[in-house]
């Protein structure tokens, strides 16, 4: 049975929907990300699996409990705000142990939870410091300590990593990580930032306009997006609009007179589809030598890697090489994209952004 | 005290019902019971009547006696108003300019005297402005005749204009805060001078605070009390002090409860159209 | 940013020796000797303030305006608060409303109030009594206190609370521990404007004070208009001190121009 469950959970604005029957099963222990562009919808699921706004309709359940319409003080869960939300007026450690002066802990114990909790956060040394005399890094992992010293039973960040410049962000995901495999705490984590979400969790939940529309772990979601947004907003992408045929056992693609095979589909021939491939799945060989010619109309040196922009027969598509310490062809050469069959996706065209081309 | 945004509760009215009780209490029952009574009949032999009369307002709009005070107290408003905006608004700019720790420390200057008791300025400008005060002993210093001061309406516009100089200084301050201070540097990249600059470029970013310093002097001024109570003498009367001398000398007390509501509505009246201005202007700008 | 040219300094120091004239003024004929308003050209004496302190009536009004001032910046507090709360935190039907009430004894003149507060002790016979005027003085001083409150639960980060909520804190241990600190100066910057504002008010209190209620104000009114002798001006002077003490610790702990900004 799963550990925390929203049943067919909605919350409405007047008509407008913020979050519309959204329902998910999460397992004791599992990293869980909300991914979504900003309006979808993802904080305000958090803000009700919190208590912090109440559903409009279904239910919330966690470890067989509803907990629906308990007061977020009787929740017991365990919540990192965006801004930290830091009580300014209490040190480090006063910080962390409210949450156990709140349970009626006595004394000792406190003290020694909130010295495990510092440790386990590395920050031991500051327990006296104010949050204003700390960094951003330093403040976030208080607010994580805090929220995790009353042992909740589920862990819920909002954007934890958004107010870090790049470089901490990074670091601070690996941290997360270690943390949260160390005590085990089922944890849902909201963010817009997909390299985020598919590096450090173990299944993504992506949301669009307030509907979950995939549900998956990182690889397969990367590999396997349900729509051309999820296509686009994971990763970047190619997609280029097309009418799906049957060739034989397997499928293909027309394009504007271009014939593409494609893996098999369950589509009906002269169904409008979307085909989605990734830039780094493109391979660049001599003219003629691939399944398309194009000209390389601009070349980006990343450093790790090159990107191209290719005018095609087919439309414009971006090519992503890696850097292998020789200088690949100029702008304007004229070269052949070649790619497997099975690294093409097809998806139904209803779903795809309108006017196609790289995302 | 903390709730759900959503949760529809009766805690608002928990938390501020004394409070309201109060005020309602304390401000709409006095105000009615006020304009109730300027409609009452007074005689000087019985007092207040039970009967109604519109006589007072009449009294109060066709005196000769009456509008000249009103008058009176216009002209002393417009006139403060006037001299406050045109050393204000230079004085607020300079301010603007200055680098701190002076400029924290000449705001406190030119604000702080707000919280001196106005009792306290008032008697300051008694003896500055009286026939053996300070300016008129340094009139004789440079050879000229003294000058009778204390019990004009000069005296009253001078201390007016100290009282409130700070209601105008402070709107005005708090647009030029607002303003990129590279603004003016880019006009006169552009080749404006700096009167251009600070004429297109400036001012109309500072017009609404200087407007709204305006109102409230004018309104201030136009119901202040010590001042012309203590510089204006007994024969110089303003409003407010009319509205004194009715209640605790004449006893007159609807006649004085009929001045006063005049007071108020004038006041009300240049606040709604205040307001009314800052909603279309704001509307325009936004588009 | 442009410096001031020598033109905009004079005008500027015109301004400032106009603003402090009267101030310094009533500072330098406080220490008179002389029986007359005049400057202490012949020598520095203290028989003026001497004769403040030994003026019963001074003394009495000094002693009831502070106490006048205390009660009502006190209760105007605990006014303020849960309504600041309730106007901030809630939306509700009426609160524009509610809002423009507490706010009305800003845009009403004090004259106005006076008389009107007149009227309602005349009806119900509280004239004289110190209990009422406290009410008047609490309907002044409300706002001021009502603003600061507003504008420091808006600055306020409301995930502090939620925190709090969410580790298990009550409503009630959140206002107390977490609310109640974070905006702690707000509170007191509205206790001292409302104190010094409640200490001053003259044209208001002019019209409801008895005899033995007369505040310092009203009584140096009374003073300034019947006699002129240099007592007047030592009153006067160690009011500024007062003014001038608490307008220091306001500037320093929030910063007079924020406080004042939008004050009448």
């Amino acid at each position: 049975m799963a550990f925390l469950a929203l049943e067919r959970v909605s919350k409405h604005y007047g008509a407008m929907a913020a979050v519309d029957d959204a329902a998910l099963t999460i397992e004791k222990g599992e990293f869980v990300s909300l991914l979504g562009p900003s309006g979808c919808g993802k904080t305000t699921t958090l803000q009700m699996i919190a208590g912090l706004v109440e559903p409009s309709a279904g239910r919330i359940v966690l470890d067989g409990r509803d907990i629906t319409n308990e007061k977020p003080n009787r929740r017991g869960l365990g919540v990192v705000f965006q801004s930290y939300a830091l009580f300014p007026h209490m040190t480090v450690a006063e910080n962390v142990t409210f949450g156990l002066e709140m349970r009626r802990v006595p004394r000792s114990e406190r003290i020694e939870r909130v010295r495990e909790m510092l440790a386990l956060v590395q920050l031991s040394v500051f327990a006296d410091r104010y949050p204003r005399e700390m960094s951003g890094g330093q403040r976030q992992r208080v607010a994580i300590a805090r929220a995790l010293v009353i042992a909740p039973p589920v862990l819920l960040l909002d954007e934890p990593l958004s107010n870090l410049d790049a470089k901490l962000r990074e670091e601070m995901q690996f941290e997360l990580r270690r943390i949260q495999r160390k005590v085990g705490t089922t944890t849902i984590m909201v963010t817009h930032d997909q390299a985020e979400a598919l590096s450090i969790s173990d299944r993504v939940v992506v949301m669009e306009q307030g509907r979950m529309t995939q549900v998956d772990a990182p690889y397969r979601l990367y590999e396997q997006p349900s729509n051309a947004f999820i296509a686009s907003f994971v990763g970047k992408t190619n997609l280029i609009a097309g009418v799906w045929r049957r060739d034989g056992m397997a499928g293909a693609v027309d394009i504007g007179g271009i014939r593409l095979e494609a893996p098999s589909a369950d589509f009906p021939a002269g169904t409008p589809v979307t085909l989605s491939i990734r830039p780094e799945k493109i391979l660049l060989r001599k003219a003629g030598e691939g399944q398309l010619d194009g000209r390389i109309a601009s070349r980006f040196f990343l450093g790790s890697q090159w990107l191209f922009t290719l005018e095609t027969p087919i439309g414009t598509i971006t090519v992503s090489i890696p850097n292998q310490g020789e200088e690949p062809p100029a702008e304007g050469a004229t070269v052949g994209l070649d790619w497997s069959p099975a690294s093409l996706r097809v998806i139904a065209s209803a779903m795809a952004h309108p006017g196609g081309g790289t995302a | 005290m903390i709730s759900r945004p959503s949760s529809r509760s009766s805690s608002p009215w928990l938390l501020a019902g004394p409070g309201a009780l109060f005020f309602a209490g304390m401000i709409l029952l006095p105000l009615a019971l006020t304009v109730i009574l300027s409609f009452r009949v007074y005689d000087h032999a019985t007092g207040i009547k039970d009967a109604y009369t519109l006589s007072h307002y009449i009294a109060v709009v066709t005196d000769e006696y009456y509008l000249g005070i009103f008058w009176r107290t216009l002209r002393v408003a417009a006139m403060t108003t006037l001299i406050c905006a045109v050393i204000g608004a230079p004085e607020a700019y300079i301010l603007a300019r200055m680098r701190n720790p002076w400029r924290s420390i000449f705001l406190l200057v030119i604000i702080g005297p707000l919280l001196v008791s106005v009792v306290v300025r008032a008697f300051g400008w008694s003896m500055l402005l009286g026939s053996q005060g300070l300016v008129n002993q340094a009139l004789q210093l440079v050879g000229l005749s003294p000058v009778r001061l204390l019990y004009t309406e000069t005296a009253i516009v001078i201390a007016l204009v100290h009282v409130m100089l700070p209601f105008m200084v402070i709107p005005i301050w708090t647009a030029l805060q607002k303003l990129d201070p590279m603004v003016e540097a880019a006009a006169w990249s552009l080749g404006a001078s700096r009167f251009t600059a600070l004429r297109r470029v400036v001012l109309p970013q500072v017009s609404l605070g200087m407007l709204s310093g305006c109102l409230i002097v004018f309104g201030l001024s136009a119901s202040a009390f010590a001042i012309p109570g203590l510089l204006g003498g007994r024969r110089l009367k303003m409003a407010a002090t009319l509205v004194y001398d009715e209640y605790l000398h004449e006893l007159n007390w609807p006649l004085g409860a009929a001045i006063a509501i005049i007071v108020l509505v004038a006041n009300l009246l240049i606040m709604l159209a205040y307001n009314r201005m800052v909603e279309t202007r704001a509307r325009r700008m936004l588009g | 940013m442009q410096k001031n040219g020598p033109l905009a300094l004079l005008f500027h120091g015109l301004v400032v020796a106009f603003v402090l004239a009267p101030l310094v003024i009533i500072c330098l004929v406080a220490f008179t000797p002389e029986n007359t308003l005049s400057l202490p050209t012949g020598g520095v004496s203290l028989r003026w303030f001497k004769a403040v302190f030994a003026h019963p009536d001074f003394v009495a009004s000094f002693w009831n305006s502070i106490w006048l001032a205390t009660l009502s910046a006190t209760l105007a507090v605990a006014f303020a608060v849960p309504a600041g709360l309730a106007i901030s935190r809630f939306t509700f039907a009426g609160r524009d409303a509610l809002n423009a009430l507490f706010l009305s004894p800003l845009i009403i003149p004090h004259l106005v109030l006076g008389v009107a507060f007149l009227r309602l002790f005349a009806l119900v016979g509280a004239t004289g009594s110190f209990s009422w005027l406290v009410a008047t003085h609490i309907v002044i001083v409300t706002p001021y206190v009502l603003r600061l409150v507003l504008a420091a639960l808006s600055g306020l980060d409301r995930s502090a609370e939620q925190a709090a909520l969410t580790l298990g804190a009550s409503s009630w241990t959140t206002f107390r521990r977490i609310t109640a600190p974070m905006i702690l100066p707000g509170i007191t910057g509205g206790w001292l404007l409302a104190f010094i504002n409640s200490f001053d008010e003259l044209t208001m209190s002019i019209f409801v004070t008895a005899p033995a209620t007369v505040t310092l104000p009203v009584r140096m009114y009374m003073y300034a208009t019947e006699s002129i002798d240099p007592m007047m001006a030592a009153v006067s002077a160690l009011m500024i001190a007062l003014t001038a003490a608490a307008m220091l610790v306001l500037d320093r702990a929030f910063g007079l121009d924020k406080i004042l900004v939008g004050q009448r």
